[in-house]
């Protein structure tokens, strides 16, 4: 397994509870969902609610002259119209790189950007209001393609960054000039990936209180990142933090849409100042797409060396985002395409030339497997598409480039754990492998293929998005007269599970029954910040630091035992649900007993638990070192079966076999369904999801026209848990959730190539293309009948 | 313009004066604060609004309320009997059909009349049954799992 010893002294128990970790424990806010009384932000009620709507951009890129907002607000019923006038401080997620404002001022940059919002008391009224809102603007030339963003003379769309790049990004480590020269085989392709989005269930939606005699806001909303929100308005709307209260509901669905601030956020946070009352936004599904912060449209320019017995020698790669209209998470994104070529194989040079750039399209941002799922599906497909050339087999290539953990790649990762050679043996005996693959044939006119890939994706950013001091988790656990264990915590829950995992392993450390405890989630007002769910992060980090404030807790109820028991703490036995003395199990003392000891002179207990990761984790040296680095990389090889009707072009995914090293599995069914969903993610990715932009108008904000793909297209995904005992990581856990999706893309154009003969470089892979392509190798075929 | 609408919803009769243009959806919503049924899309397009009409699916948010005037409307609320919940929902419960939840009640509701016309589906009709409700997060593998444990067909995989 590679894995070096372990530090840590969390173990899971011998025998494994139904609830503790490694238990396939459904979701502790499981029934609420299934009985439907799981409460969202729309489901909220409020009394004396206003309704919110947004008045959007129909200009791609235009100055911004006037917002008349004077005939809307003689309509009777309308309580508050804000514009950019409102708001004339700047947001974004990364502190060094806010440009955008939650209402556009003086420049308009996308179709869709929000200019006008309208309070009233009922959704005809705010219609209507929003009919008569008149804008004046100078348009300006607009961009809708990161080539055409980029010629000289093209308007800047930000003044401070020349030739709309917003972030170029320059690094070589190693020698890649001598390990070209070293190399026996040199290959450089281009490949073109579509803009994806995330197309959550849940649309946007947000709920806001202001009380203006105290001056306090509420805000209750869909985010994954309570947290910057919470900044974000305290910032946007000029207020003490102290003043503001944010509460997420149930949310349903996020997978990087939700992890910005997002400017409804503060737009409902102005109305309901603005109308000194409670505002409800509820967007639609268009409105969703338009908010967009999906992964960008990507061109990507990859060179790779390699000797002759498949080790690599070298990578080029150049790669260019269309990042749309603003800032947001783009400077991260670009950073980890770069980044994240390093940490999955032996690698010894890698040169990486990166450009975002600004175009006249929605802003993207983070999206599951953030940075890495595009340049991933161009190496692995190079790496294919070479070693065919070689004469070696595609598992077999990539077993001669595995690293050996402990190590440390050449820009500064380090990788502790590695179950990659595990999960490469289970897919290719769960696949059958050996004897099918290349063998597949044909059974009339459908194709059948097989393909795999490799992945991996970080457990966590080990660096923080803003630099406090503060832990990078805090877990609080509270203990008062009914001997009710209530966890506190900030980490987010947006169906990925995290309050669940989070239950049992404070379940684990206490040894309690876990119905003794109760979770609470996402009050600013109670629970402890967390830097949100992201980069996935929650299990790890704040998995740690819930294990360490059940081990706190634990501490002071022994030492209450103790006194109960009139022995010392080293004889009492500690059974969880109670305590005795050791060796003498007559002497024991229930939970209740304990509980009301350790109450005793102090009253309610509130303990503590924090994680952060040390610096040595932190990254390179090098500018943008921090992005990629985390304590923890999952990693993931999957194998994928499809026939392709070669009349239709269409697909049919047979079957995926996914093999996770994620450590160690503290809930097996949830790492089950995480891995089944992002492979399933990568699916739609690779097959039919595409954003289109004609003329800079979204022409597929609706979940059918956008490609979602149904159940029906859907194949059986067979997951294998590969556990290698991360030493850092809570019980020896890695994430789960976002390394298996990127490898999907490659193993399907690599089984693609085998049912059809050709290798697919541009995602989606849709039935049009190999239509398209198809029609090109029967007339090539005809031409050579002739010829001969 | 409000009139009378008449109907049963999870088994009560009820006498409601709704206006002709409301959607179910927003009657069942607003109206009886049956917040279970979601509304995911813009119309029509990813089931989370599935409930029964005198049971068989129907997208509540393509109905008007009005047209299931003197029928029997079930709600994902309607499921649960004396404090116990249905097969359907410990089946989604105990094998992860459901991660975020929002298209849970959508796909319960729409797997519930399949049982009912088909108690033993095998997986392809299963998936045939749901092809009209959306799910972002489990890749539907578990739904198809947990809709077969609920009518005791669950096989490995």
């Amino acid at each position: 397994m590679n894995a070096p010893e372990r530090k840590l002294t969390l173990t899971p128990a011998a025998t494994k509870s139904d609830r503790g970790v490694g238990a396939r424990m459904p979701l502790v806010d499981g029934i609420e969902k299934v009985t439907g009384t799981a409460r969202y932000t729309a489901d909220l009620q409020a009394n004396g609610v206003l309704v919110g709507k947004i008045l959007r951009s129909p200009y791609a890129h235009a100055e911004l002259l006037e917002v008349d907002v004077s005939e809307a607000l003689k309509l009777p019923g309308v309580r508050a119209i804000v514009t950019g006038a409102d708001c004339d401080v700047p947001y974004g997620v990364i502190p060094i790189a806010q440009n955008e404002f939650p209402l556009a001022r003086e420049r308009i940059r996308y179709i869709g950007e929000p200019v006008a919002a309208v309070a009233a008391v009922d959704e005809a009224t705010a219609d209507l209001a929003l009919s008569r809102i008149r804008l004046r603007v100078r348009e300006l030339p607009a961009y809708f393609k990161a080539a055409d963003a980029r010629v000289a003379d093209a308007v800047l769309l930000h003044e401070n960054k020349q030739g709309n790049i917003e972030r170029a990004v320059h690094n070589e480590f190693g020698d890649t000039a001598a390990g070209f020269a070293a190399a026996d085989l040199i290959r450089e392709e281009n490949y073109d990936c579509a803009e994806v989005h995330h197309a959550m269930m849940e649309p946007n939606a947000a709920l806001a209180t202001f009380e203006p005699e105290r001056g306090h806001l509420t805000l209750w909303s869909v985010t994954q990142v309570p947290y910057y929100v919470h900044l974000t308005l305290a910032q946007c709307l000029k207020m003490a933090a102290a003043h503001i209260r944010v509460i997420k509901p149930f949310v349903g669905g996020g997978f990087g849409h939700r992890v910005e601030p997002l400017n409804f956020e503060v737009i409902v946070a102005l109305l309901a100042r603005a109308a000194r009352g409670t505002v409800r936004l509820l967007m639609t599904r268009e409105e969703a797409f338009l908010t967009h912060r999906g992964r960008p449209e990507t061109q990507i320019r990859i060179r790779l060396g390699l000797m002759r017995d498949g080790r690599m020698t070298a990578c080029q790669a150049e790669v260019v985002q269309r990042g749309g209209a603003y800032g947001g998470y783009g400077l991260v994104t670009i950073l980890y395409s770069g980044a994240l070529i390093n940490g999955l194989y032996n690698l010894p040079a890698v040169k990486y030339d990166g450009y975002r750039v600004y175009s006249n399209t929605p802003p993207c941002g983070a999206m599951r497997g953030h940075g890495t799922v595009n340049i991933r599906f161009a190496f692995e497909s190079l790496l294919d598409t070479m070693a065919a050339e070689l004469g070696i087999d595609p598992i077999a290539i990539r077993r001669r480039n595995l690293l050996q953990a402990p190590t440390e790649t050449i820009n500064g990762l380090k990788v502790m754990s590695y179950g990659l050679p595990e999960c490469l043996d289970w897919v290719e005996a769960a696949s059958g492998w050996k004897a099918r693959k290349g063998r597949m044939g044909r059974q009339g006119h459908i194709g059948k293929g097989l393909g795999m890939a490799c992945s991996h994706f970080v457990s966590g950013s080990a660096k923080p998005v803003h630099f406090t001091g503060q832990p990078h988790a805090t877990i609080a656990l509270r203990l008062d007269f009914d001997g009710g264990v209530t966890i506190l915590t900030g980490a987010a829950d947006i169906g990925q599970g995290s309050s669940t995992i989070i239950t049992q392993i404070v379940t684990e450390v206490l040894g309690v029954d876990y119905r003794r405890l109760r979770l609470i989630a996402n009050d600013s007002a109670i629970t402890p910040k967390d830097n949100g769910s992201y980069s996935s992060r929650v299990t790890f980090m704040v998995g740690n630091a819930a294990a360490d404030a059940a081990q706190n807790l634990k501490t002071l109820l022994v030492a209450a035992a103790a006194r109960r028991l009139k022995v010392t703490e080293a004889d009492v036995e500690w059974f969880g649900e109670g305590a005795a003395v050791a060796g003498d199990p007559a002497r024991h003392i229930p939970f209740e007993d304990i509980a009301e000891e350790a109450l005793v002179g102090v009253g309610m207990l509130t303990v503590n638990g924090t994680f952060t990761c040390p610096i040595e984790f932190q990254g390179g040296k090098q500018r943008g070192g921090a992005v990629g680095s985390t304590m923890g990389f999952s990693y993931a090889a999957q194998a994928v079966e499809v026939s392709v009707d070669l009349d239709l072009g269409k697909i049919t995914i047979d079957k995926v076999w996914c093999a996770i090293d994620c450590g160690f599995a503290i809930n097996p069914m949830s790492v089950e369904g995480q891995v089944q969903g992002a492979v399933w993610m990568g699916m739609g990715q690779a097959m039919s999801e595409e954003t289109v932009y004609e003329n800079g108008r979204h022409r597929a904000t609706n979940f059918m026209d956008y490609g979602v793909p149904t159940i029906v297209d859907s194949p059986e995904i067979e997951v294998h848990i590969v556990e290698s005992i991360d030493p850092n990581g809570p019980f020896g856990a890695k994430e789960a959730s976002e390394g298996p999706l990127s490898g999907f893309m490659s193993a399907l154009a690599a089984a693609v190539e085998e049912a059809t003969g050709h290798r697919f470089r541009m995602l989606p892979i849709t039935p049009e293309k190999i239509f398209a392509v198809r029609q090109e190798q029967l007339a090539a075929a005809a031409n050579e009948v002739t010829a001969q | 313009m409000k009139t009378i609408l008449r109907l049963s919803v999870n088994g009560t009769p009820r006498e409601d004066a709704v206006a002709g243009n409301a959607l179910l959806i927003d009657y069942l919503r607003d109206g009886l604060g049956l917040s279970g049924t979601k509304q995911g899309c813009d119309g029509g397009e990813c089931g989370a609004c599935t409930v029964l009409v005198d049971g068989l699916p129907r997208l509540a948010c393509g109905t008007l309320a009005h047209s299931v005037a003197g029928r029997e409307v079930e709600t994902i609320e309607s499921l649960s009997h004396e404090g116990n919940i249905s097969r359907l929902q410990r089946a989604f419960h105990e094998h992860l059909g459901a991660q975020c939840g929002f298209c849970t009640p959508g796909m319960i509701m729409a797997a519930e009349a399949l049982l009912r016309s088909n108690p033993q589906p095998d997986r392809a009709q299963i998936r045939e049954a749901l092809a009209g409700n959306l799910c972002r997060c489990t890749g539907y593998v578990k739904i198809v799992d947990s809709v077969e444990a609920a009518c005791g067909t669950e096989h490995a995989l």
